[in-house]
């Protein structure tokens, strides 16, 4: 039986709003206690001990928007490499797109998936399955049986479900089953652009995606969820306009939920400037007005997670002029610090923070971990708040580099990560 | 000989010309200077010069043009440069080479000045970065077009003396030109009044905080104007996507005697070509001597980009580079 006792730490727990200097057990795997006053008679002899120095011991992050190259394209992501760069990142969990060739739209694919998860990744890994065979948008997948084989929702990743009578029998097919569709919210014919539709794109002689490519498709999602019934997520919102439709559709009782990535609430479209195409993602960077209400919308609760979007693009898919190259950056080491810019910046308060990486997500999609609770699977990061550092993409893990954040300055750092009792990173010393 | 006989005082500060973007007043008006000498020796008999004796230029066009490319072509080789075309197909990117590919391979062969087209915006930019030599945009995707926004102020300041305080409309697909991008910022780096006008769908988002007034009627906007600047319109955005039909659209926004008759009387007519006929200028006001100088943008054109291949030629090192 293998222990070990976190002592010295300040506990973080989101969930429950607890935020105390104390010590936490994990025994075989699992959080067998904490609080301030365990070990007041003594650490137990056989526990390895990890001493926090005061540092934050929070739940392990879980990303729930992470693409990867596996299966199909390993050269740009393989889910081990990503589970090592999430790993690096303080995330325990990640959650799989759909959109690998081929796509996971069958049982056998979600078990292949599983399985190559639980043989190479030091993390834990989930998919998503497609809503759609194919991607392509015209028929539904086996909604039931892949959820019993453990995808965790269903969604077309970065494609939207443009199809209206699709969408509207999926809801409500997914709603029997309590299945959460997560929309990659924009509507194709207004988002043939490649940046933000701005002063800055006419400037730069680029053609713009405008903020209504997304509000029209989640407006229209939300009437159709209002007559199906149904769980329905937006799987990234990137204007202050969706902030609003979000928040007033929650206000008239719909179960909708929506998340943000880090990236959306740490840079703006003016980090284009020079035709810069790691900072080429979709949703596209807006303005920094819808920056600020993102941020908002993070803090007051209406966005309810944060996620990386972690997209590996290899080099010769970004070294084009912008509107020929790919859209995506990588994230998953640079959730963290980038998130937590905004307690620094005192936008969004910690806990407020760390409960939109943490038992945010794992309501959404049912998963048994995202708190310090006992009994709970032992998935834990130890944070350095204030370390700071600059992100340099060589000494990243992910196998494709493109990372927004090059050459930046960040505060904020995972010490530790553990993931079922397994302590798969450390950096520095790691507390000791 | 390797490099020019001698060095001429630099005038320019830049090492390359990729837009208008970032110039001052002055970094223009040394180039227009520049410019008048060459309109003078392009009218004499002998219009051979050598300040770009031993140099190399490459043409680097990824977009046809006939206009533009021929007219660096004899700007370079009017200077003493050894001139190469390259016309680059889209096949060669079905093959696999990168842009950026080709433009280290073209690198490697110690060009001094390139010159480049390309339908991408930033494809310039992006390319100029990879090459050690000086980059001259000749057209990038919507974004920048400078020589043509040089060469058109150069036919202005010679006919009227001066662009300050002009009133200057720029008619058409603003949407997609890169040519009203960068004289937007040239004429408006040298105070000229600026306006466009165009239909809503040809124009861009923000285009009010460029510092130009927009109108959507064209007599409104050529009231009191003194330069009329009409834009080509592709063909293929006039049938129903931008505007629903060329009849409709040479109604409302072609130039033609009556709606020519709103600015002053002494308005000067200017296209950057190839015009459409009929379509955004009535073939008459095209051809009248006494209003269009459309040809005599072309010969600008020449004498410009000798300027600023000469321009630039100066800031290159003057010893061999290892």
């Amino acid at each position: 039986m293998s222990r070990t006792a976190f002592i010295n730490a300040r506990l973080v727990d989101p969930a429950s709003g607890l935020d105390v200097k104390g010590n936490l057990l994990v025994a075989d795997g699992k959080i067998a206690d904490l609080g301030p006053n365990l070990f007041s008679d003594g650490i137990p002899d056989d526990a390895a001990i990890v001493d926090c120095r005061g540092h934050i011991l929070s739940p392990g992050l879980i990303d729930c928007r992470v693409f990867t190259g596996e299966p199909g394209a390993e050269h740009r992501e393989t889910l081990r490499t990503a589970s090592l760069a999430a790993a690096a990142g303080g995330v325990t969990t990640l959650i799989v797109m759909p959109n690998t060739h081929p796509v996971i739209d069958d049982v056998a694919l979600v078990d292949f998936i599983e399985r190559r998860a639980r043989d190479t990744g030091i993390v834990h890994i989930h998919p998503m399955a497609a809503l759609t065979k194919g991607l392509a948008g015209a028929e539904m997948t086996e909604i039931g049986l892949l959820k019993e084989a453990g995808a965790v929702a269903f969604t077309d990743g970065d494609r939207a479900v443009a199809n209206a009578q699709v969408m509207r029998r999926a809801m409500s097919y997914a709603g029997h089953f309590g299945a959460l569709i997560v929309q990659h919210a924009e509507v194709p014919e207004l988002s043939t652009g490649v940046m933000n539709d701005s002063e800055l794109a006419s400037r730069l002689g680029l053609s713009g995606i405008p903020a209504i490519a997304e509000t029209i498709m989640i407006e229209r999602d939300l009437r159709l969820l209002e007559t199906t019934g149904g769980r329905y997520h937006v799987a990234q919102i990137s204007c202050a306009a969706s902030v609003e439709i979000i928040r007033r559709a929650r206000g008239n009782g719909l179960k909708v939920t929506c998340g943000v990535s880090a990236a959306h609430l740490a840079l703006n479209e003016n980090d284009i400037r020079g035709y810069r195409t790691f900072f080429k993602v979709s949703p596209p960077l807006r303005s920094e007005e819808d920056r600020k209400a993102l941020v908002a919308g993070l803090a007051d609760g209406t966005i309810d997670i944060i996620v990386s979007g972690h997209n590996p693009q290899d080099a010769d898919a970004k070294r084009h002029p912008f509107a020929e190259a790919a859209f995506g950056a990588i994230g998953l080491e640079t959730l963290l610090p980038a998130s937590l810019a905004l307690v620094h910046n005192g936008d969004v308060p910690l806990t407020r923070l760390l409960g939109a990486l943490t038992f945010a997500p794992a309501d959404l999609l049912g998963l048994q971990t995202g708190r310090l609770a006992a009994g709970l699977p032992a998935d834990l990061v130890l944070i350095d708040m204030g370390m700071p550092w600059v992100v340099e993409s060589a000494k990243l893990r992910s196998t494709s580099k493109n990372t927004p954040f090059e050459d930046r300055r960040v505060q904020g750092r995972a010490l530790r990560t553990m993931v079922g009792g397994r302590t798969v990173h450390v950096h520095g010393d790691g507390g000791h | 000989m390797t490099s020019a006989e001698k060095q001429l005082p630099p005038i320019f500060p830049h090492r390359h010309l990729l837009g208008i973007e970032g110039l001052s007043a002055a970094d223009i008006t040394a180039l227009l200077d520049l410019a008048d000498t060459y309109v003078e020796q392009n009218r004499q008999v002998d219009k051979k010069g050598s300040v770009l004796r031993g140099r190399t230029q490459i043409n680097l066009f990824f977009e046809a043009s006939t206009r533009t490319q021929s007219s660096f072509e004899l700007a370079g080789k009017r200077l003493g440069a050894d001139v190469m075309n390259m016309s680059v197909s889209s096949s060669s990117v079905k093959k696999g080479e990168t842009l950026i590919d080709t433009a280290v391979t073209l690198n490697a062969m110690h060009p001094d000045l390139i010159i480049i087209r390309h339908a991408s915006s930033g494809a310039v930019e992006l390319l100029s970065q990879k090459v050690s030599c000086s980059v001259v945009n000749a057209g990038d995707g919507a974004h920048e077009h400078p020589t043509q926004a040089f060469l058109d102020a150069l036919t202005i300041r010679r006919r009227k003396g001066r662009i300050e305080g002009l009133t200057v409309a720029i008619c058409g697909d603003i949407l997609h030109s890169r040519v009203a991008r960068s004289n937007i910022l040239l004429l408006g780096a040298m105070g000229a009044r600026v306006r466009v006008i165009a239909p809503p769908t040809l124009l861009p988002k923000g285009i009010d905080r460029f510092g130009v007034e927009v109108f959507h009627d064209m007599r409104k906007g050529l009231e009191g104007c003194d330069i009329v600047m009409m834009l080509r319109l592709q063909l293929e955005r006039m049938s129903g996507s931008y505007v629903p039909s060329q009849r409709e659209y040479f109604h409302y926004f072609g130039l033609d005697y009556e709606k020519l008759g709103h600015a002053k009387p002494d308005a000067l007519i200017m296209h950057p070509g190839p015009m459409n006929r009929g379509v955004e200028i009535d073939s008459a006001v095209a051809d009248d001597i006494n209003r269009s100088v459309i040809r005599e943008q072309v010969e600008m054109g020449v004498a410009v980009r000798m300027a600023v291949l000469d321009a630039l030629a100066r800031n290159l090192p003057n010893e061999l580079r290892i």
